[in-house]
């Protein structure tokens, strides 16, 4: 259907078109680039985030970036190759900055992925569409570039009315979705099918510019008995404006600061809706798109089917640039388009056109002159704004007023400054009064924001004060307390009271600086003694046992020096516990280790003599000791004392010990026989001493048991090692039950053998 | 004489009924705190950097309600100091800064040389540094404010403020020169 019902738009100009530059031929397929830049933010909205690694092969179609967030869309790989790069890479933008992009170097083979086509996409519920939309990163190719799922997510507040398919295309030069319309409109029309069917609008509304009769009878054709309404409308720039084409064919008019959507509009571009085609249709996510080569520098302007990522040169190459001719490139249109600031950036989503303009063709702008208040940009503005009033604003960063005057409407599509008398580049004031703006209140939104968190914490750093005062009070309170129910009970001492009788004992014994000096060296020296034991009961040596015997001086003489610190200091006190306690405790461990001993020899079943004698011998000891402990028991005066003598004994004992050990290592050393003798001289003149002091002294001389270890000769070792191996062998044969009988009685034989030669050696 | 009277006790009623409804309004509608330091705190940049003299944005904006200098706050800049001679309609005055505006930077912390000893942690106003003690610390880039508060406490010196620059999300248009303003070669071409 046809109709001719159609509106006007405020303003509007008539710029040469220039359209026939490339329209004439067919679509033709780019070459396939040896090297692909995919930045990854192609659309308006959070850029994806890559999820691929470095130097990974990557299949064409294969999702090389997710969409980070809701107004997002993911990044595929337009061709099989292998990530060669991820980082900043040029971006077709007027600033020249680089922008973060996937760097795949082609293999070449233009592999696929494997591709999931939904033909019965009618059978899948809504949402399951929108997501396979989504995931097939699908954003407006008209040029803005905003991620199309966003766009067809309604609001639930409001219902989708109409459907309007843009094909207005009213910029000059570009023929992108002419030769679409052309040559793909039946995809076109079952895109249409697939959002009729997902948006269920009431009418779905076509938009034509009358300037492309052959897309216009291409798509009539192709709709056929469908109820989708094809208008066709005068051309006129900007007529393809989103806002200007929904008043062009619904005469309605979008409110200012709103979205088409308010009003129960969604208007999408005729490449998305083959896009929305290949994706639900054949699977195929957007990884190419067709984009008009055109201007007086390129020797064969035409419309390209490019990989998205291709680099600008390489196209421009396949369209027959001429360098020398070229003066100006843009990328869109020589209205709304922007200057590429060099020709390595790559295709991406949203180029519809690349215009390769000569000096003659686009001239540099004549400079500007003031303005005469002429009024001819508000006659051409089809937003209904006033340009002169804008730029009067802008000129005086007056923000307020710029917004009073709805300079957010304004949609920069140049038409004012192209009717300007005096050549002013008004839309350059309003898009950097914009950037103002925004920087502005995102400024503001940043302050607003800090000042938020500081707040915050300086509540938080109060709160946690506020706590540790708290604390700090309440454990002030408990002390408090405690001190006073300590008062109480030193005014009137309780008996069973732990506390105070702890501290009364602490009184009472306490211990001068001096003493308490004294006893940390005893219990160092006694630490420093123990320690040398052990290592002296794990491998004895003589230089262990001489340092062992030092010790036990210096640990014995520390003892002494506290104890008479202690005695001089409270000697009123010397018959009271502590000092008697002492000599109890001592007498006690006495007794308590000769009844042990006793008992382990009681134990053993079959006494000889020896051990016989010994038994007794303790059992008088323990008598003694017993008693002793009993005197001690009853009064200080009866502990006993140590003695005078015990110093000089155990002096003759290391004496004697150290003798001993000395002789040991001169036996060792071979040393001489006159050497020897003089040693064991020494050695038996310490013995003497040392009887000599044990009578001396009050305790009872040790019985002196000598355990004849007569040392072991070669001979006898080797018989004594052939008898037990003997032993070995034949025990083995004997376990062995069926071992032979000869060779057991050898084994035998053997050991009486070696027994026998030991037996003959020992005596 | 009783016209008089009359006319003086009407007035004398008047007068007691304003009063009454003035009175009543002055602790109904009593407003809480001081309205122009709100005012002038809002067109602070809240960096909480205490460069004015005072220990964060709000106490400088009680101060200037106060009658203090308005050009004491160089990350706000001229931009602050215009939006505050507008507002308290007073003149505007070059910022007193030695180094002048500086362009918006954000703290960076060296993070192999960062030790985990907490203090710029404690020494950031917005809270904008996580990490922990003896744990590698870092920036939250969207959170810092640029005031470099914490660059002074940090015994290994492995802050680094670095500046912002331009990216494509903060990259806006310049303004072209105003009509009229032409260079010399222009000049000529346009007569």
């Amino acid at each position: 259907m046809t109709s001719l019902n159609i509106w006007d738009i405020h303003g509007g100009i008539h710029p040469p078109e220039h359209k026939e530059l490339s329209n004439r031929t067919p679509i033709q397929q780019a070459p396939l680039p040896a090297r692909l830049i995919l930045p990854v933010a192609q659309h308006l909205g959070a850029p994806a985030e890559p999820c691929v690694t470095i130097s990974e092969r990557v299949l064409k179609g294969q999702r090389i970036a997710e969409a980070n967030g809701f107004v997002s869309a993911p990044l595929h790989a337009p061709t099989s190759g292998i990530v060669s790069f991820i980082g900043p890479q040029p971006y077709p933008h007027v600033s020249g900055l680089p922008a973060t992009a996937i760097v795949i170097d082609s293999d070449g083979r233009d592999e696929w992925t494997a591709l999931q086509a939904h033909a019965d996409y009618r059978q899948l519920p809504p949402a399951d569409l929108l997501e396979i939309i989504r995931q097939a990163g699908i954003s407006g190719l008209g040029g803005a570039g905003f991620p199309t799922s966003v766009k067809l997510t309604a609001p639930r507040t409001q219902t989708i009315h109409t459907l309007i398919i843009n094909g207005a295309e009213c910029e000059p030069y570009i023929t992108a979705d002419d030769l679409l319309m052309r040559e793909k409109a039946a995809e076109l029309v079952a895109g249409i099918d697939v959002l009729e069917h997902l948006i269920k609008p009431q009418q779905v509304l076509i938009g034509i510019e009358d300037n492309k009769p052959e897309a216009i009878e291409a798509v009539r054709s192709a709709i056929g008995q469908r109820p989708y309404l094809l208008k066709v409308f005068p051309t006129k720039y900007p007529s393809g404006g989103e806002k200007q084409l929904i008043q062009i064919l619904t005469g309605e008019e979008v409110p200012s600061g709103g979205l088409p959507v308010d009003i129960g509009m969604v208007c999408q571009n005729v490449g998305t809706c083959v896009a929305i085609h290949d994706a639900v249709l054949l699977g195929k996510p957007l990884i190419s798109r067709i984009t008009t080569l055109t201007g007086a520098a390129l020797s064969r302007p035409m419309n390209v089917e490019a990989l998205i990522g291709t680099p600008v040169a390489e196209l421009l190459a396949f369209a027959g640039l001429d360098r020398g001719k070229l003066n100006r490139l843009i990328m869109g249109g020589p209205m709304m388009g922007f200057t590429l600031p060099s020709m390595d950036v790559p295709l991406v989503k949203t180029t519809n056109c690349l215009l390769a303009a000569t000096l003659d063709e686009l001239p540099p702008p004549p400079p500007a002159l003031p303005c005469i208040r002429c009024g001819e940009c508000a006659d051409a503005c089809p937003a209904n704004l006033l340009p002169q009033q804008l730029h009067f604003f802008a000129l005086g960063h007056e923000h307020e007023q710029l917004k009073a005057y709805n300079l957010f409407d304004c949609i920069e599509c140049g038409a004012c400054a192209y009717v300007c008398p005096s050549n002013i580049p008004l839309v350059q004031y309003y898009r950097a009064a914009k950037g103002e703006i925004r920087e502005l209140e995102q400024k503001q939104q940043k302050a607003e924001h800090s000042r938020q968190r500081f707040e915050w914490r300086q509540e938080r750093l109060r709160r946690a004060e506020e706590r540790k005062e708290a604390d700090r009070k309440a454990r002030a309170e408990r002390a408090a307390r405690a001190k006073a129910v300590h008062a109480q009970a030193s005014s009137a001492p309780l008996q069973d009271d732990p506390v105070a009788r702890v501290q009364a004992q602490k009184t009472g014994t306490g211990l001068s600086e001096a003493q308490k000096k004294l006893k940390i060296e005893a219990s160092m020296a006694q630490v420093a003694l123990k320690k040398a034991e052990k290592q002296l009961s794990a491998h004895a040596t003589p230089e262990l046992e001489m340092q062992v015997a030092e010790l036990r001086i210096a640990a014995t003489d520390a003892q002494k020096a506290l104890d008479k610190a202690i005695t001089a200091a409270s000697p009123t006190e010397v018959s009271s516990a502590p000092a008697d306690g002492e000599a109890i405790k001592k007498a006690k461990i006495e007794a308590a280790m000769l009844r042990a001993q006793i008992r382990k020899l009681e134990k053993l079943e079959a006494h000889d003599a020896e051990q016989q004698a010994e038994l007794t011998r303790l059992q008088t000891r323990l008598v003694e000791a017993e008693q002793a402990l009993g005197g001690a028991g009853q009064g200080a005066p009866a502990a006993p004392r140590k003695p005078a003598g015990d110093e000089m004994l155990k002096k003759a004992k290391i004496e004697l010990a150290m003798k001993r050990a000395e002789l040991k290592k001169a036996e060792k050393a071979g040393a001489d026989d006159a050497e020897l003798s003089k040693l064991r001289d020494g050695l038996t003149r310490a013995e003497q001493a040392l009887h000599v002091a044990e009578e001396k002294s009050a305790k009872p001389a040790p019985e002196l048991v000598r355990t004849d270890k007569r040392p072991i000769d070669e001979q006898a070792r080797a018989l004594k090692t052939e008898a037990a191996l003997a032993r070995a062998d034949l025990r083995k044969l004997e376990r062995d039950a069926d071992s032979d009988a000869a060779i057991v009685e050898a084994a035998r034989q053997r050991l009486r053998e070696a027994e026998r030669m030991v037996q003959e050696y020992d005596s | 004489m009783s016209m008089v009277l009359i006319a003086v006790l009407a007035l004398l009623a008047l007068c007691l009924l304003c009063g009454a409804i003035l009175g009543f309004a002055a602790v109904r509608f009593r407003v809480e705190g001081d309205p122009i330091a709100e005012q002038i705190n809002a067109l602070l940049p809240q960096t909480q950097c205490g460069q004015c003299g005072y220990p964060g944005c709000k106490p400088y904006a009680e101060a200037i309600a106060g009658g203090d200098k308005i050009n004491k706050c160089p990350p706000g800049g001229e931009a602050t100091i215009q939006a505050l001679a507008d507002l308290l309609d007073v003149e505007p005055e070059p910022l007193d800064a030695v180094e002048g505006e500086v362009p918006p930077r954000v703290a960076y912390i060296r993070e192999a040389e960062c030790i985990g000893c907490t203090k710029c942690i404690q020494a950031c106003p917005v809270d904008a540094i996580v990490g922990a003690a003896k744990q590698m610390h870092t920036v939250i880039v969207s959170e810092c404010t640029g005031c470099d508060l914490c660059v002074e406490p940090c015994p290994v010196d492995c802050i680094d403020m670095i500046e912002l620059g331009s990216n494509l999300q903060s990259w806006k248009w310049d303004q072209p020169l105003a009509p009229g303003q032409l260079i010399a070669s222009d000049r000529e071409q346009a007569a």
